[in-house]
């Protein structure tokens, strides 16, 4: 279809175009929505022809390589059309709320064109066939993902926070890469259609696969590459929302997700998987319960709810982790928007800053509450259905026999059940630091926000609570989320298992209400104050950054210090070496021209005496 | 008389002469040493003249001539020695470097430079 | 050797030794006036040559005028009275190897090729004034004429240098 190539490119052009028209902020603004909103009429129609008409692949060129050649190559599937639409959707709803909340930001231009730029990869890599343009539009993502950090650059945190994020996450996509070319070596393609067709169990297979989880690591914030997440809510909120809530971060689990028919035939690769999503869950999670900024909460939690997915799909819950996928894009980016409404009333996103913002912004707190609310898993909302169905996958991954071996299965299991409690244990703590309690001075003065930020919050509110109603039609989501061409079998559909939601729920209400308890306890103070010493210690993220830093981060300065000191020092000094050598033997010869008359004269009378003496030496030889 | 000593005699005076031009710091003390080797030159040429005893006196005429060239010469060599430590405020050569090829500091010269 | 010779080699020795006193003294004055002495001397040498004009012209031009001049630009450009130091020893010692070459290959050259001769004093036409007046105005005038020209030119340029810029444009 050729619908699906324009989807892509679309928003590319809408990025040139506004970047061109940039220093006129109305026609930057009305280009960028348009862009976004076209991008997001068109996926809603390929996903509409798909379902109706059924997948394709087409093939528009093909690059010889000298080894496996490129196809460009693009594929119309279930899986592909419906996280279109939800990038789309997210996307437009972030630029229209961007058009507000960016209004006092000079460099309004190259944001929104960066942000469509960024668009256009991210559907490059959901409606890609081939891996090695799968691999472009995963890497001019992390490209706009560093330079919308780094938005503010006039601060230094947000330029440490770009280069972080594009440094780590290049780590991951270093072996993304050579996964690539593995899993390329061993089908002779690098088409996705064809890594499906003709893939093997084998150990080869294993290791390109986890290599390609390098990759995956890196992108959806796992442990160890998680590092760059929380800092990277430095940017401007809008950007968090898109890139690290909904798309850019979920881009991880859409590729495993994607190849997830290859993934299933190899029980090694699952394992690990499975191993890094429990402990990221568990990790991230205790993380957010004690930190102070807002947003490094919701950045801490996207990482745990991540693995919540990739545990999903670790253990054969394919649709129980996309619909996780699906709910968390809305309900994410709708906490995030609802943070940046925050920011922009009282001008900051600590939780120690606020407080009482019910009272003056009741929509937001409305808005925040559902979010909220689905975050922790609460019935009827979309999170309910979809955090249940990836613990009930895991259930049945452990007590009968998965993809996996058993014992990964427990693990996931286990680690989702107490990421549960303390999943509700941070949000309750986080939505009563901001919005219950007394209202601080700084909150009196906030307010609900213009009507272009309280589109978005409503927009995205809608499927934050909709997206419930897909648990009750599980052949509609099977047919949604079918991946298409070259898949063997048919993928289960999302189930809820009864004892395991029982026992999450009475998890969820333990959590919830031991928060309410210390925060009613401490008289409205942050019950993060009752974990003691434990406190900091999570707050720090169990002080991976410092490791990272002691281990990693100075013996490559040192080592980069001495590079330069060799280049400076050993090879400038024998080019300034020439210099002066040249300059020394030059002073030689000067010496003959120092300007006095006698040494002038000396030198010719010496030569004329040497002649004579040699023409006397030779006339009596 | 041998005419190996007048030969002597002017090649002597003639080498004196050279010596005090390359190695006087007076410029007037140079031309004094130009003299010197005129007067070698002089010496040279009467002896000669009395060697040859031609009828045109070669040698002594031509001794003439140099007489009056060397006068004119240290006339108009003076002069400009006057002028030079006119403007310059100095008549030793050592000081007088303006056309000093050398882009370091004007303090260095080839030969080490005696403590003034 | 007979009186003449002796005569030369003692009047030789006085111009060469006063010789390498004006060129070695450190007095300034000093080596003026050994000028002096070293003229003097080689019109010694000339008288005993037979060159009786060229003695005087020699005493009266080099002794009188040269002298005379060079002591009034010893004073117009301050000499100083006192000793002054000499030009750096390496200097010194590269000039006097290069005189003591010069010396050599003269002496060596001249020895070789006319150090027997001799010098016949009796037979020759002594250098009277009516002798070398004779040989100046009749085949050497032409010579004589143009070097009055030089003379006239020194002249001129020796006043218009030592003028300067002339006084009006001082000012």
């Amino acid at each position: 279809m050729i619908v699906v190539p324009l989807i892509v490119l679309i928003p590319f052009a809408s990025a040139f175009i506004g970047l061109a028209v940039g220093w006129n902020r109305l026609a930057a603004r009305r280009v960028a929505v348009v862009g976004a909103g076209i991008a997001l009429g068109l996926a809603v129609y390929a996903a509409v022809a798909v379902w109706a008409g059924g997948p394709s692949v087409e093939i528009w060129g093909t690059v010889p390589t000298g080894w496996i050649p490129i196809t460009v190559a693009t594929r119309a599937d279930g899986l592909g059309v419906t996280v279109g639409v939800m990038v789309t959707f997210v996307a437009f709803a972030v630029q229209v709320y961007s058009t507000a909340y960016m209004r006092p930001e000079p460099r309004y231009g190259s944001y929104a064109a960066l942000v469509s730029l960024f668009t256009s990869a991210m559907l490059l890599v959901v409606f890609a066939d081939d891996l090695v343009v799968l691999l472009v539009g995963w890497e001019v993502m992390g490209i706009c993902s560093a330079l919308l950090i780094g938005q503010h650059w006039e601060r230094p945190e947000a330029r440490a926070a770009a280069v972080k994020a594009f440094v780590v996450t290049r780590l991951g996509d270093v072996g993304m890469l050579a996964g690539i070319l593995v899993l390329a070596d061993l089908t002779g393609s690098f088409q996705i259609s064809a890594l499906q067709e003709s893939a093997v169990a084998s150990t080869t297979l294993t290791v390109g696969l986890v290599l390609l989880l390098c990759g995956v690591v890196g992108k959806s914030a796992q442990v160890p590459l998680h590092v760059w997440l929380p800092d990277a809510m430095a940017g401007p909120t809008p950007v968090s929302a898109l890139i690290h809530a909904a798309t850019m971060v979920a881009a991880g689990v859409f590729l495993v997700a994607r190849l997830d028919s290859v993934f299933l035939l190899s029980p090694g690769a699952l394992a690990v998987l499975a191993v890094v999503a429990a402990t990221t869950m568990v990790l991230a999670a205790l993380a957010a319960l004690a930190q102070d900024d807002y947003k490094r909460v919701l950045a801490w939690s996207t990482s745990s709810q991540l693995a919540y997915m990739l545990g999903a799909l670790a253990v054969g819950g394919y649709t129980a982790g996309l619909l996780h996928l699906l709910s968390h894009a809305a309900f994410k980016a709708l906490l995030f928007l609802g943070a940046g409404v925050i920011a922009h009333a009282i001008g900051t996103t600590m939780l120690s800053g606020m407080g009482g913002l019910r009272r003056s912004m009741p929509l937001t707190y409305l808005m925040s509450t559902l979010g909220l609310a689905a975050l922790m898993g609460l019935p009827p909302l979309g999170g309910f259905f979809s955090k249940e169905s990836v613990l009930a996958a895991a259930e049945e991954a452990a007590l009968h026999a998965g993809p996996l071996p058993p014992w990964a299965a427990w693990l996931v299991l286990l680690a989702g059940l107490f990421t549960v409690l303390v999943t509700a244990a941070y949000a309750t703590r986080a939505w009563l630091l901001a919005f219950r309690g007394p209202t601080r001075s700084v909150s009196a003065t906030a307010h609900d926000p213009p009507p272009p930020m309280r589109f978005a919050l409503v927009m995205l509110a809608v499927p934050t609570v909709l997206l419930a109603a897909l648990a009750f039609m599980p052949s509609v989501v099977v047919a949604m989320l079918n991946p298409g061409i070259g898949v063997p079998a048919e993928p289960a559909g999302p189930s809820i298992s009864a004892g395991t939601a029982a026992l999450s729920l009475a998890l969820v209400g333990v959590g919830a209400l031991s928060a309410l308890a210390e925060w009613q306890r401490l008289g409205g103070r942050d019950p993060a104050v009752s974990l003691g010493p434990v406190g900091p210690l999570l707050a720090d993220g169990f002080g991976v950054d410092r490791l990272y830093e002691a281990a990693i981060v100075r013996p490559v300065t040192a080592l980069s210090r001495l590079v330069v000191a060799g280049d400076r020092d050993v090879v400038h000094a024998y080019v300034r070496g020439t210099g002066s050598a040249v300059r020394a033997l030059g002073r030689v010869p000067q010496a003959a021209q120092a300007g006095r008359v006698q040494s002038y004269v000396t030198a010719g009378l010496a030569f004329v005496v040497v002649l004579a003496l040699a023409g006397a030496g030779a006339s009596w030889w | 008389m041998r005419l190996a000593f007048p030969l002597v005699a002017s090649a002597l005076l003639f080498s004196l002469g050279v010596f005090g031009v390359l190695a006087r710091r007076n410029a007037v003390l140079v031309l004094m040493s130009v003299e010197l080797m005129l007067n070698g030159v002089n010496i040279n040429l009467v002896a000669f003249d009395a060697w040859w005893a031609d009828a045109l006196h070669a040698g002594q005429v031509l001794t003439l001539f140099v007489i009056t060239i060397a006068a004119a010469e240290v006339g108009v060599g003076l002069a400009i020695v006057l002028l030079v430590f006119r403007n310059r405020g100095t008549s030793d050569l050592d000081d007088l470097g303006l056309l000093d090829e050398r882009t370091e500091s004007v303090g260095e010269s080839a030969e080490p430079e005696a403590a003034r | 050797m007979n009186g003449v010779e002796l005569a030369f080699v003692l009047l030789g020795a006085v111009a060469v030794g006063s010789g390498v006193l004006v060129v070695t003294t450190t007095r300034v004055v000093h080596a003026a006036l050994w000028l002096a002495v070293s003229l003097g001397a080689v019109a010694g040498l000339f008288l005993l040559l037979t060159a009786e004009l060229m003695a005087w012209v020699q005493v009266l031009i080099y002794v009188g005028a040269v002298v005379v001049l060079v002591l009034f630009a010893l004073m117009l450009t301050r000499a100083p009275i006192g000793p002054v130091p000499g030009a750096p020893v390496a200097r010194v010692v590269l000039a006097g190897a290069i005189a003591a070459a010069t010396a050599a290959v003269l002496v060596g050259g001249g020895l070789t090729a006319m150090g027997s001769e001799e010098i016949d004093l009796e037979a020759i036409d002594v250098g009277t004034g009516r002798a070398i007046g004779a040989a100046l105005f009749t085949a050497w005038v032409l010579p004589f004429e143009v070097l009055s020209v030089l003379l006239l030119a020194a002249l001129v340029g020796a006043i218009v240098l030592s003028r300067g810029r002339g006084r009006e444009d001082r000012s």
